[in-house]
């Protein structure tokens, strides 16, 4: 029963095949068995998944069951829950218990779903491998010296590993479709203001999205609607209507036009990745996919720009751990600008103390307009270079990331090594696109990801040609040979 | 390197963060490759772009100023490292 999808849980449910209580009384079991060595949880909450599956078995009985009712899934714990554990991979918020659900949280629970737990993530989602979590590392279920990715690096090493069929995740420059490219999962992250980031904590705040990380097309199209729609508690939140994501995903592909971007391909670029990208283009185009090639000129300064705008928004946004109201709090201090700043050093860890900084110097004074007035600029270059590319093409399609997952350890002594991992990804979140990964090849065992972005609110559109492609193929079948 | 042990000290303390005697040199180091890395932009062709305000156009949506929230102090003040008499207390600031 661990292999099956929502969709395949749902029937199943709907039929009397087996209870809620059955699917996750077996996932807790198989979460308490195999989680030791992959650390893709933080929190298990068995007890309380267990109770709700009672009550959703006892509301299909009754008749009154949501669309989701006694699905299982987990949250990233970026994700507030009330009266449960929420660290955000931070020492800062070790003891920290939220006194509200997130709504993303209060959503999927609303329609029904079960959280099983609370999953391991790069500390306030800072980092593309998960290692730089205070919980360490999540580990790859493909091959355990490597990483899974990040920053939702737990939650796609869990669903990759059948050990839930779905979670949540966030993605500010490629936290959700990196770690799915790189576990074999679908990761999709929506338009900039599609899903709610209230009770998601903050990391910068002009490029988080929530979104979902799923073994098929049809399971994120299935949760998307649930998430997705206008909250008032969210100043960003757009009232955009949302479409029936389940329904519109079955429509053929034929003339959709994707085109592959010229700049993708170039030096840097795994060869195998490169291989099995084409050949997912090729079988696109076999069901009648128009392809061509686009120009994203400004594509290099997509990392330089995200690593201005992030770490200024960061630096903002982390103020709020002061010591006082909540997080962690330093012991012996002299004075209340010593309980600020050792607070602060010994709550947060290397890489967010550097991205702190980061943010900190190209908001300073005789520096802002060289680097954060300019990067906004830049932002403006990258956003014009999608616009101009979807006057004629439907989508863009290339590579999530430029190679399968690396070992662990490989990338943690130059921070722009590893933020090269994000080239091909952060755009989208630059330009607040909605974009996807879905699994496309292997190279040496180790899976591919292809990376699908869309115009604002074409979440329908890359969800359907990834369901079109899964009609068609078996690669998000596959399953590390140890989890089967 | 671009900074300095000196600037580096002055960046840490505006942003409020003790950093150890170990922490200082790989900081130093990590911080300048960070900004040698991003000073790359100033070679983008920016002269009549407008900085981006927000990625789909949209302007700050407002709320009327009313309360909509019940009071929670005390289930809220759980997560506070010291509180009394619904007060968060900190080291004396006023001798």
């Amino acid at each position: 029963m661990h292999s099956m999808t929502l969709v395949e849980l749902r029937d199943g449910l709907q039929r009397g095949d087996f209870s809620s209580r059955d699917v996750v009384a077996g996932l807790l079991e198989r979460i308490e068995a195999r989680d030791g060595e992959l650390n893709a949880f933080i929190t298990v909450t068995a007890e309380q998944a267990m109770d709700v599956a009672g009550r959703a078995d006892d509301a299909r009985a009754n008749g009154g069951a949501g669309a989701l009712n006694g699905l299982p899934l987990v949250h990233k714990d970026i994700f507030c829950t009330r009266d449960v554990l929420t660290t955000c991979g931070s020492r800062m918020l070790e003891d920290f218990v939220s006194p509200y659900d997130a709504a993303v949280v209060e959503r999927l629970a609303s329609a029904g779903a079960i959280m099983l737990g609370k999953t391991n993530m790069d500390e306030f989602a800072m980092g593309s491998s998960n290692e730089t979590s205070y919980y360490g590392p999540v580990r790859n279920p493909w091959d355990l010296s490597r990483s899974p990715g990040g920053s939702s690096g737990g939650s796609a090493a869990a669903v990759a590993a059948r050990l839930t069929p779905a979670a949540t995740g966030t993605d500010t420059g490629g936290s959700i479709r990196q770690p799915a490219a790189l576990t074999n999962t679908v990761g999709i992250k929506p338009t900039y203001g599609r899903v709610s980031r209230y009770g998601m904590i903050a990391f910068a705040s002009s490029l988080d999205q929530a979104g979902v990380i799923t073994r098929t097309a049809d399971d994120a199209a299935l949760l998307l609607k649930v998430m997705s729609g206008f909250d008032e508690r969210d100043s960003t939140s757009i009232d955009h209507p949302v479409p029936d994501y389940e329904a519109l995903i079955g429509k053929p592909i034929k003339g959709l036009r994707i085109g592959m971007v010229r700049q993708h391909f170039d030096a840097g670029l795994d060869e195998g990745c490169a291989t099995a990208v084409r050949e997912a283009l090729s079988e696109l185009e076999r069901q009648g996919a128009v392809l061509s090639e686009v120009d994203l000129p400004n594509l290099d300064y997509c990392v330089p720009t995200y690593y201005v705008v992030a770490p200024a928004e960061c630096s903002s946004n982390l103020s709020r751990f002061d010591g006082v109201r909540f997080g962690h709090r330093a012991d012996n201090v002299e004075d209340l600008l010593d309980l600020y700043c050792s607070s602060r050093g010994e709550g947060f860890g290397a890489e967010v103390k550097r991205r702190i900084m980061t943010g900190t110097y190209v908001l300073s004074a005789g520096y802002y307009d060289a680097y954060y007035l300019q990067a906004q600029k830049v932002r403006h270059l990258i956003s014009d270079d999608f616009r101009r590319a979807f006057e004629s093409v439907d989508l863009i399609a290339g590579p999530t990331a430029p190679e399968p997952a690396f070992g662990l350890g490989d990338k943690t002594d130059d921070p722009i090594t590893m933020y090269l991992n994000d080239i091909y990804t952060i755009g989208a979140n630059l330009a607040g696109l909605p974009a996807l990964s879905a699994p496309c090849g292997m190279v040496d065992g180790l899976p591919v990801g292809l990376h699908l972005v869309g115009p604002h609110w074409s979440e329908e559109t890359l969800l359907q040609a990834a369901h079109q492609y899964q009609l068609v193929t078996d690669w998000h079948k596959a399953c590390p040979e140890a989890y089967k | 390197m671009s900074l300095d042990k000196e600037q580096v000290q002055h960046i840490a303390m505006l942003a409020r963060l003790r950093l150890a005697d170990d922490e200082f040199a790989e900081t130093v180091d990590k911080l300048s490759r960070i900004v040698d890395f991003v000073d790359q932009l100033s070679a983008a062709p920016t002269a009549d772009v407008v900085p981006m305000a927000h990625p789909l156009n949209q302007t700050q949506r407002l709320r009327p100023d009313a309360v909509t929230e019940a009071d929670d102090r005390d289930h809220i003040q759980e997560n506070a490292p010291e509180t009394a008499d619904g007060l968060y207390l900190v080291p004396r600031v006023i001798e």
